[in-house]
Order: C-alpha cells, then sequence, then structure tokens
C-alpha cells in the first residue's frame, strides 16, 4: 500500500481540486480527508453515501464538583493554562492534563470525557472515504488527524492507494498527517505568500524523513514566480511535476459540487491529468 | 479598536485584507493613534513578504519542558503515568523524555517524589516587531516541526497597544489558535469567497462568533460579476453584515503575487479599504 499525501504550507493553493481530481483519476478505492479544521473533500467526493458518525473523545477535561471545593486556589495556582478561574475551568483552555485532578486535597477534581469533534466514515461496495470535524477551539486537531487515517486503515486493507488530502500549515495536524506517507505532493502557487510557505512544508517534510514532490496550481498568473519555484525546487532536489493553469472552471465545478475532472476538456483538467500520469508512473507503481 | 480578520478556510485573502486594511489606517490615523498589524498565522507568516518591516526587534519564544537529573531518579514512574501526552518513558533503566509532544502542563516536575525534574526553556518559534511606514508590525513565526503555535499567540497579545487600529490576521480555521487570536478584539471580520467551499467554511466559524458572542460582519473577496456567488446567499439568509465585496481583479492578483500593498499601489483600492474601515468602526461602535 502506498500512501500519497497532498499538502501545501499556505491554505486556498488547490489542495481539494488536486486531491479529488486524483482520487477519481486513480479510481482510488481509499482516501480521507485530514483538514479536520475546515474539511472540505466531502462537498465534491461523498457521492450521496451516508456517513457513520461517532464522537471522537481528544483530551479529557477538568471538572470542579462545587460541593467538594474550600476554595483554596491551588488548582488556578498550578494550572499552566490560564484554564481555572473562580473554581471553575474553561472547557476551550484546559488541555486534560490533569494537575488540578491530582493537586485538589479534596478530591473535587474529575477528569471527564470530552468530545472534541466527530469521525465520518463514508463506505460504499468498494469505497472508503474518512473524513472528521473539529469541534470549534478545539486544540486536538493532531490526536483527531490520527484517528481518522486509523480509520481509513482499518477499512482499506488491500487498497494498493490511499490518496489523502492535508490541511494548510505546518502545525499538529500537518505533522500527524505526515507520519505513514510514502509521498507528500505539496501544491504550491506562484505568489510570494506561496513560495514562503512551500519552502517551510518541505523543511518539515524533510525534517520527518518523507520524499516530497511538488506542482504549480495558477502557474500562469506569475510566470516570474513559476520559474522562481522551479529554480529553487531544483536547486534543493525536488522534483517539480508538472503546471497547472488559472481555470475559472474549476470555481464551477466546486459549486456545482463537482471534481474539476468531470470538466474533461477544460486546462485545469487536462493538466491535472498529466501530473497524474507522471506521478503514477514514475513514483507510485510498483516496479 | 482590535479587528480580527478570520477565514473558515485558507486562501480567501485574509492576509490580502489585513495588511490593506492596516495601511489604510495609516493615513486615517491621527498622529496620536497607531496602525497596527500583528500576524497571528504564526505556521504560515506571510503579512512580512508585504509590509517588508524595517528595524525589526525579535525575540525567542519559549515552552518550558522538563529536564532530569539522573542522579536523583529511582524509576518510580510516577511522573511517565501521569503524562497524558506520553511525553515520557521511562525505558532501560533511563526516562526519556520527548519535548515535541510535552504541553508544558509541569504536572511531572510537580509530583516527582525525588524531585528529580527541573524546568527548561526551550525555544519553539520567534516574535518579529518592525515597522512600515506608520504601521508597527507584530509577526509571530512557529519553527518548522513544532506543533504548536498557541504559546506565541499568548505572547503575541499582550504586546499590542490598546488604542488605534489592531488588525490581527488569524490563522484558518476555527481550532485553538483561531480562539486565542480573537479572544480579546472587539470585531471579528470574515473574508469569504464565492464558492460552496467557501460558505461551508464560513458557516463553521459564524457559529465560533455566535459561541464567542462577538460583533462580525463578512467581506466577500474575488466576487466575479456574472456568477453566483453562495457566500453572499449564505450571509443574505443569516442576516450577516455584508461590509464590502470586493471584485476578482488580475491587478490586485498580480500586486499580490508580487508582494505589493495594493492600497499603497492604486488609488481606488486606496479608497475602497478606507471605506471598509469606516464602516468596520461604525460596526464596532453600534
Amino acid at each position: 500500500m502506498k500512501q500519497l499525501l497532498i499538502l501545501s504550507g499556505k491554505g486556498g493553493t488547490g489542495k481539494t481540486t488536486v486531491a479529488s481530481a486524483f482520487i477519481k483519476l486513480s479510481n482510488c478505492k481509499s482516501f480521507a480527508d485530514c483538514d479536520v479544521d475546515a474539511p472540505n473533500l466531502h462537498l465534491v467526493m461523498s457521492e450521496n453515501m451516508e456517513p457513520v458518525i461517532n464522537d471522537f473523545y481528544g483530551f479529557q477535561k477538568a471538572f470542579i464538583d462545587n460541593s467538594k471545593c474550600i476554595n483554596c486556589g491551588l488548582c488556578e495556582e498550578n494550572c499552566h493554562f490560564g484554564a481555572i478561574r473562580n473554581f471553575e475551568v474553561s472547557v476551550y483552555e484546559c488541555e486534560g492534563c490533569g494537575v488540578c485532578c491530582e493537586i485538589c486535597p479534596q478530591n473535587a477534581v474529575s477528569m471527564t470525557e470530552y468530545a472534541s469533534g466527530s469521525l465520518k466514515l463514508y463506505k460504499s461496495q468498494n469505497k472508503v472515504f474518512s473524513t472528521a470535524k473539529l469541534k470549534m477551539g478545539s486544540g486536538a486537531s493532531g490526536k483527531l488527524v490520527t484517528a481518522v487515517k486509523k480509520q481509513l486503515l482499518k477499512e482499506a486493507h488491500n487498497s494498493e492507494l490511499v490518496i489523502i488530502d492535508g490541511s494548510p500549515g505546518i502545525g499538529c495536524p500537518v505533522i500527524a498527517s505526515i507520519s505513514g506517507a510514502n509521498l507528500v505532493l505539496i501544491v504550491t502557487e506562484p505568489t510570494v505568500s506561496g513560495i514562503h510557505d512551500m519552502k517551510r512544508i518541505i523543511k518539515t517534510a524533510k525534517q520527518f524523513g518523507t520524499a516530497c514532490i511538488v506542482c504549480i496550481n495558477k502557474f500562469d498568473v506569475e510566470m516570474d514566480n513559476t520559474k522562481k519555484i522551479e529554480a529553487y525546487c531544483n536547486e534543493i532536489q525536488i522534483p517539480v511535476v508538472g503546471r497547472i493553469p488559472f481555470d475559472n472552471t474549476v470555481i464551477k465545478a466546486v459549486n456545482n459540487f463537482k471534481s474539476i475532472d468531470e470538466y474533461q476538456d477544460s486546462k485545469a483538467a487536462k493538466a491535472i491529468k498529466t501530473i497524474w500520469n507522471t506521478i503514477y508512473e514514475n513514483y507510485l507503481l510498483s516496479k | 479598536m482590535k479587528i480580527a480578520v478570520l477565514s473558515g478556510k485558507g486562501g480567501t485573502g485574509k492576509t490580502f485584507v489585513s495588511v490593506n486594511l492596516a495601511c489604510a489606517a495609516e493615513s486615517a490615523a491621527q498622529s496620536n493613534l497607531n496602525s497596527v498589524y500583528v500576524d497571528c498565522d504564526v505556521e504560515e507568516p506571510n503579512g512580512n513578504l508585504f509590509l517588508k518591516p524595517t528595524n525589526i526587534k525579535k525575540s525567542g519564544v519559549n515552552v518550558t519542558v522538563p529536564v532530569v537529573d539522573n542522579t536523583k531518579c529511582t524509576g518510580c514512574r510516577k511522573c511517565s503515568d501521569f503524562c497524558k501526552y506520553n511525553a515520557l518513558a521511562y525505558v532501560k533503566d533511563r526516562l526519556l523524555i520527548f519535548n515535541e509532544v510535552c504541553h508544558s502542563c509541569g504536572g511531572c516536575i510537580i509530583f516527582c517524589p525525588q524531585k528529580a525534574l527541573k524546568e527548561r526553556q526551550r525555544e519553539i518559534g520567534v516574535i518579529e516587531e518592525g515597522i512600515s511606514g506608520k504601521t508597527t508590525v507584530f509577526s509571530g513565526n512557529l519553527n518548522t516541526g513544532e506543533v504548536s503555535g498557541v504559546p506565541i499567540i499568548k505572547e503575541l497579545l499582550p504586546k499590542l497597544p490598546d488604542n488605534g487600529s489592531v488588525i490581527i490576521d488569524c490563522p484558518p480555521g476555527s481550532a485553538c489558535t483561531v480562539m486565542e487570536s480573537i479572544r480579546q478584539v472587539d470585531y471579528c471580520l470574515l473574508v469569504a469567497e464565492p464558492t460552496l467551499f467557501g460558505v461551508h467554511n464560513l458557516s463553521m466559524v459564524y457559529e465560533l462568533f455566535k459561541l464567542l458572542k462577538k460583533p462580525f460582519g463578512v467581506v466577500l473577496n474575488k466576487c466575479l460579476a456574472d456568477e453566483e456567488n453562495p457566500s453572499e446567499q449564505f450571509c443574505k439568509e443569516n442576516r450577516i453584515t455584508i461590509i464590502e465585496k470586493i471584485p476578482y481583479d488580475k491587478e490586485i492578483g498580480r500586486l499580490n503575487s508580487q508582494g505589493l500593498v495594493a492600497v499603497r499601489e492604486n488609488g481606488t483600492y486606496k479608497e475602497l479599504f478606507e471605506r471598509i474601515l469606516d464602516k468596520l468602526v461604525k460596526e464596532s461602535l453600534q
């Protein structure tokens, strides 16, 4: 089994557009959306399947029993997260470490389960799609990403290929998604922000020893920057596997709940198809 | 006033709107007020690429992690049993500490019966303060390989002045870093793009505001003249204030891709963002 993970560093470069097209083109049977903060893949990929939804319990939260509390203040004093004020715990700041619970002389604090999101699994006869939604303000995104992948891999036992749509940034959800990936495709764009964030995500992936390749979306928006990206990747020996032109059809496709692949004559779809063939033949095909 | 600029998803134009609002505030700001731009998107801080601040003062941001004195550790495993994040493990007569997964709760240090653990400072990123035109620029930057930017944001926000116009460029989404960024603001401005993805994520952040009871409005970015705009429909259905519609414009795309600030390059955009700023001041006073 090969795991292809799609990242970008910066938001809005086209991860989900590329991921959904790849899933269709490769007739992929097992795929996931690890952007638990702002999941979008299900909008174009759920194919009228109904998901099985389960609560996800990330970190426990502390709860103070007022009938036992003697207002000694030890919990507030020792909480490093500023989560306790006036002998009450704020669920948004509590990270479930358990210090208050351990330190309370009255055993007034207990740790309780807290649903910090929901896991969704779409299954049909031959396909499985795993995704999730983090509850607002929650901090367990890395853990939830790990759960999304675990849920997928449990069902995808004989898949040759797994495609994972990742999240923006370089923090915990991204790091959690990198673990176990065979190949990271970085979708970048030719803007100063796109280049800056691409460099950071390459550095992050390298720290975890994962192979990276790059494709440039909306490459014709600023040719000078496209050339800069290619020169930089060349210099650090990261292959650039293709360019995708700016194409309004992509917006039309999204607004019709469709993958760009369904608009086969569009410039973007043709470019993505070429890129997919390049990736499949050079990096995923078991030789 | 403090204005947070947010969006459910990445790439809708938060940094574009934030940077231009800060620059529009320069001319609007009287001499006794400040224009301040703050980049809280610490995983992908891009404001500096446009504002190009000078006179940079850098300071490291540290988190506290435990360090063990092996001569005192008796291998009782109280610390590793206590740790909810599996940041400590006692293996082959030695205590191993995995700094990357430590949440800095301090529990292991407090509860070690031998007092074998001490605090150590570990740098996870930097805060930069500089100046661009008349705008003070604060920017948080998380080191690659680090999991959480929250400590950087927590250190950034107390540095901000209470008067003048303070524009906070937030991370995408609605997770812990976003909550942290908007805790103290007067007004939240959502940047939405005209796609179903945009609406889907807009609706999530909308829930967050209702929860936090923050006043908010929406800027619709990249609007195409004769295409339908699902985000606009969503705002109308939910009676959300639309502050402004910014058209999709290749000129903005060009300026943005080169790291130039539209307000500083183009009179039309200067007027547009000054208008947005005026509306925000009026909205937040209501």
